[in-house]
């Protein structure tokens, strides 16, 4: 709509207006608590940031969370494509569960897994060398594609099942082979939601804390466990800031390099209001091998955690199940509250996620090219900021008056929602972008309103996508421990991963059968959410 | 003036001196010993006069790191006695919470911060997080623990942290000296964990700097990296992780002397004997300290919080929900402390002063060190 540029016509006011929410939203709850923390430490630095910017070691470590996360994405995109491939074109039982699997790994706390990573190791004889499960580079990428294949497998997988399969029927209508019509044509429409779930799984690797800590051993330091190093270690909050900053530099640069990439698309692909099979997908040998290889990789360390969650002194049983009713001396609330907390937190923060991601989506998609591309980065840097910088900011924010939040549980999900968003809008907007304009405007010239048309056409084929994000911001917030453990709680707010945590930190056999059933409670009621969300969603019916 | 608390006076003398030494040889002005204003005279006027009249409705909030926890009546025990309500905020580990209120000290969150402890005390005092007061309840506690003399902290709770054993997996005897871990029959057995990530791991180094001295304990560490020590990120990954205790390979794990009680209480099935023991000569001293925060409104109730942690009813219930021994020596100790946690009498020290000064300095050299 380029000759509305510069007129203030009823239109761009409303699109505008569009983006005022959104843009608040942000403004608020991240850009001012960031920017105040990073300001902080700046204003007491003495030259901090030019000796951050300018030493060796910041080089060799930016260079390492670089590399390491370009890896992890890599690896994740080819695990996770081949069952992306089969959820999209595969008509089989027990699909729904095996998108809800797929997600099970996101809510485990970092340090439970990587115990069941050392288990795994040790049966498997890889303890040392270079595949070695603990304290090695090639640990810190095998728990990254665990943590991520459900980024990719939802994402893209739910955009391909909506994806019209006409293109390719022509194609193979005139004789192009199989793998041909894959790579030339296939691949290429689903590139804007490759481009977005690839986004995500970059920064969350980027990001990537406990997993660079605990699997990487001593040796390995990403900008990440630097902040935690200098903020937390050293309370010099100038040079946390100053790695901050680089990381924040970092972050915009390559997010504004996917956004290029995917501005070079087409923009109008066709998307079919449901998910659907493709005709001749039937459940073949080739697709039952990809879903069970894919699914046993990452159940290996799941089963792991089970089988010691029923170890008991007197043999397999319930008893640290059972147990989990009362609470233990050291933690502050029983399992059973820790539960009903996390839960309730995650149905806080998904509702803001969703209602604020959704609202961001269509301003994303309906605002002018600046506007759009300013809030598409913008909603991506709470994945790829340091969990000490937007902790420690929402803190020191949110201090006085009726904005003191530090004592309300409301500062639990808010946080937990601003990672989240970034997941909806991803799931989101390349559906938006790719429904037919021809049916909007069908629509527009029979007299329908923008709202109209968002909530007859743009909703029920973005629906899907709505949910996926909203099962990501879920899970999410389930298994979130890095800002919310700065932002401070009251003791009786405690969470699952936090209750975890606390029971991993006492000795005992007891306590341990302890912390590994609630684990095991937290990815069963994970995957049993997710099935609830999925099958309520009626366009997820193939 | 350095107040040294070190029982093993000789051991913190020696280190200073040759703290002294080297602060000269390199001429690296953060090893000086003396650039730390921990124990100078406060210029924060302190409390004084605590009357619990007019006291009772007034709320009050108690900042802790997340190990903090009570049995449910005892905070209300608190209440019912003052008037006074207590509210309660949470924050990570003993770290973060040092590090959130050094950034929030002009507002901070809360009138009373527990769960700083002696290798981070000198941290809170020199940025003026605290406000002197000297409670009462002080009487019943032992002088070494108090370590402020201007009371700007009051010590609530304290325990070891030592080198624990799995005594049926040792490939050898059991160890009894710090020497032992870097005997080759010990080779591969020991898990230790990182001093910049874990307080533990820090108090170990800490243990190995006491112990060695200044001029000692790094040659002592590149022994115990080619005797194949295991360095983990947390007290967890190592516990669980690599000890025998989690279905690890090793034998020797940096822990507590609270360990072996809770092996015991906490066993399944029930022993009659905690499996690990506790290498007497490796044990560091951690002292918990609370303190009135610099700044707060309800400086007198903050101060009765205070009293009230000392007491037997608060110093009794900390045992078996911290798994640390009350600095209150009229408190009664659970069966399972007395049997199976004693503390050793000469357990390791450093002032907290010297810790505070050169803690980036040792830290960053023993990186250098586990990264050869």
């Amino acid at each position: 709509m380029e000759h509305h540029r510069g007129q203030l016509t009823p239109q761009t006011l409303r699109r505008a207006g569009l983006a005022v929410g959104p843009t608040v939203f942000l403004a608020f709850f991240f850009v001012w608590p960031v920017a105040q923390l990073l300001w902080r430490g700046l204003s007491d630095s003495n030259g901090a940031i030019v000796e951050t910017f300018t030493s060796a070691s910041i080089r060799s470590v930016a260079w390492f969370t670089l590399w390491q996360a370009v890896a992890s994405t890599v690896l994740t995109l080819v695990v996770a494509l081949p069952l992306a491939a089969v959820i999209a074109n595969v008509n089989f039982r027990g699909r729904r569960l095996v998108q809800a699997l797929v997600t099970v790994p996101f809510v485990l706390p970092t340090v439970v897994v990587a115990g069941a990573f050392l288990a795994t190791g040790d049966r498997l004889g890889a303890t040392s060398g270079p595949f070695s499960l603990s304290k090695s580079v090639f640990a810190i990428l095998v728990a990254h594609v665990f943590f991520n294949v459900a980024v990719v497998v939802r994402t893209v997988g739910s955009y391909w099942g909506q994806l019209s399969r006409d293109d390719e029927h022509a194609a193979r209508t005139l004789g192009t082979p199989a793998w041909q019509t894959f790579f030339r044509i296939t691949l290429r429409r689903l590139r804007p939601s490759l481009l977005a779930a690839t986004s995500i799984v970059f920064l969350f690797t980027f990001t990537s804390f406990g997993v660079v800590l605990i699997l990487g051993g001593a040796r390995q330091r990403t900008i990440e466990t630097e902040v935690f190093r200098y903020a937390i270690s050293r309370t010099d909050f100038a040079t946390a800031a100053a790695l901050s900053i680089v990381q924040l530099i970092a972050v915009v640069a390559l997010v504004a390099l996917n956004l290029r990439l995917r501005s070079s698309l087409a923009q109008s692909d066709r998307l079919a209001e449901r998910a659907r099979p493709a005709p001749n997908g039937r459940t073949s040998v080739l697709s039952w091998f990809t879903i069970v290889s894919t699914i046993g990789l990452l159940s290996v360390p799941i089963i792991i955690l089970v089988e010691q969650s029923l170890q008991t002194g007197s043999g397999i049983g319930f008893d640290n199940y059972r147990s989990l009713a009362e609470r233990p001396p050291f933690l502050t609330v029983s399992p059973h509250r820790a539960l009903v907390n996390s839960l309730w937190f995650a149905i806080v923060a998904t509702a803001i996620a969703t209602v604020v991601g959704g609202w961001t989506s269509i301003a994303i998609v309906y605002s002018s090219a600046k506007v759009s591309r300013l809030l598409d980065i913008g909603y991506l840097l709470p994945l790829g900021t340091s969990a000490v910088t937007l902790g420690f900011g929402i803190l020191i924010t949110f201090d006085s008056g009726w904005l003191d939040l530090r004592q309300s549980w409301m500062i639990i999900p808010l946080t937990q929602a601003l990672i989240g968003i970034p997941f909806v809008t991803r799931a989101v907007v390349p559906v938006l972008r790719s429904i037919d304009p021809h049916l909007r405007e069908a629509a527009a010239s029979m007299g329908s309103s923008p709202a109209q048309i968002r909530r007859d056409i743009d909703f029920p084929i973005a629906r899907r996508a709505l949910v996926v994000g909203a099962g990501f911001a879920f899970a999410i917030s389930l298994g979130e421990f890095g800002a919310t453990s700065f932002v401070g709680r009251r003791p009786d707010f405690m969470t699952v991963p936090l209750a975890i945590g606390r029971l991993l930190s006492q000795p005992g056999q007891s306590i341990r059968g302890q912390a590994m059933a609630l684990s095991v409670i937290l990815m069963v009621v994970t995957t049993v959410v997710l099935l609830i969300v999925d099958r309520a969603d009626r366009s997820n019916v193939l | 003036m350095i107040h040294l608390f070190a029982r093993p006076l000789t051991r913190a003398v020696a280190s200073i001196a040759a703290l002294a030494l080297l602060a000269t040889a390199c001429g690296d002005d953060t090893s000086s010993e003396t650039t730390s204003t921990c124990f100078d005279e406060p210029s924060i006027e302190a409390i004084t006069d605590v009357s619990a009249d007019g006291l009772a409705g007034t709320t009050i909030t108690l900042a802790t790191h997340d190990s903090f926890a009570l049995s449910d009546t005892t905070l209300a025990a608190f209440t019912d006695q003052t008037g006074i309500i207590v509210e309660q905020v949470a924050v990570g580990d003993a770290g973060q919470l040092v590090s959130q209120s050094v950034l929030t000290k002009d507002n901070p969150t809360a009138d009373v911060l527990f769960g700083i402890d002696n290798s981070f005390m000198c941290r809170g005092i020199e940025a003026d997080l605290f406000v002197p007061y000297t409670s009462p309840g002080l009487d019943d506690v032992a002088d070494e623990l108090e370590l402020d003399p201007f009371h700007r902290l009051t010590p609530i709770d304290y325990g070891d942290v030592c080198v624990n054993y799995w005594s049926d997996a040792l490939p050898g005897d059991a160890p009894d000296s710090l020497d032992d871990l870097i005997d080759p029959i010990n080779a591969g057995q020991f898990v230790t964990e990182n001093p910049e990530t874990s307080s533990p791991g820090f108090s170990f180094l800490l243990a190995t700097i006491a112990k060695y001295g200044e001029d000692g304990w790094e040659d002592y560490w590149a022994s115990l990296v080619e005797n194949d020590v295991s360095i983990t990120a947390g007290w967890s990954d190592a516990y669980y992780g690599e000890f025998i205790a989690g279905g690890g390979a090793r034998s020797i794990v940096t822990s507590y002397a609270s360990s072996p009680p809770a092996e015991f209480l906490f066993a399944d099935p029930p022993v009659d004997a905690p499996p690990t023991g506790v290498l007497q000569d490796s044990c560091f001293r951690q002292i918990e300290f609370a303190g009135v925060l610099n700044g707060t409104p309800n400086p007198e109730a903050a101060a009765a919080l205070i009293d009230f942690m000392l007491s037997t009813t608060f110093q009794e219930d900390v045992p078996l929900n911290m798994f640390v021994y009350p600095a209150n020596g009229e408190a009664a100790l659970p069966d399972a402390f007395v049997e199976w946690g004693p503390l050793v009498d000469d357990a390791l020290t450093l002032d907290p002063a010297l810790i505070e000064t050169n803690r980036d300095d040792w830290t960053e050299r023993w990186n250098t060190i586990v990264a050869s």
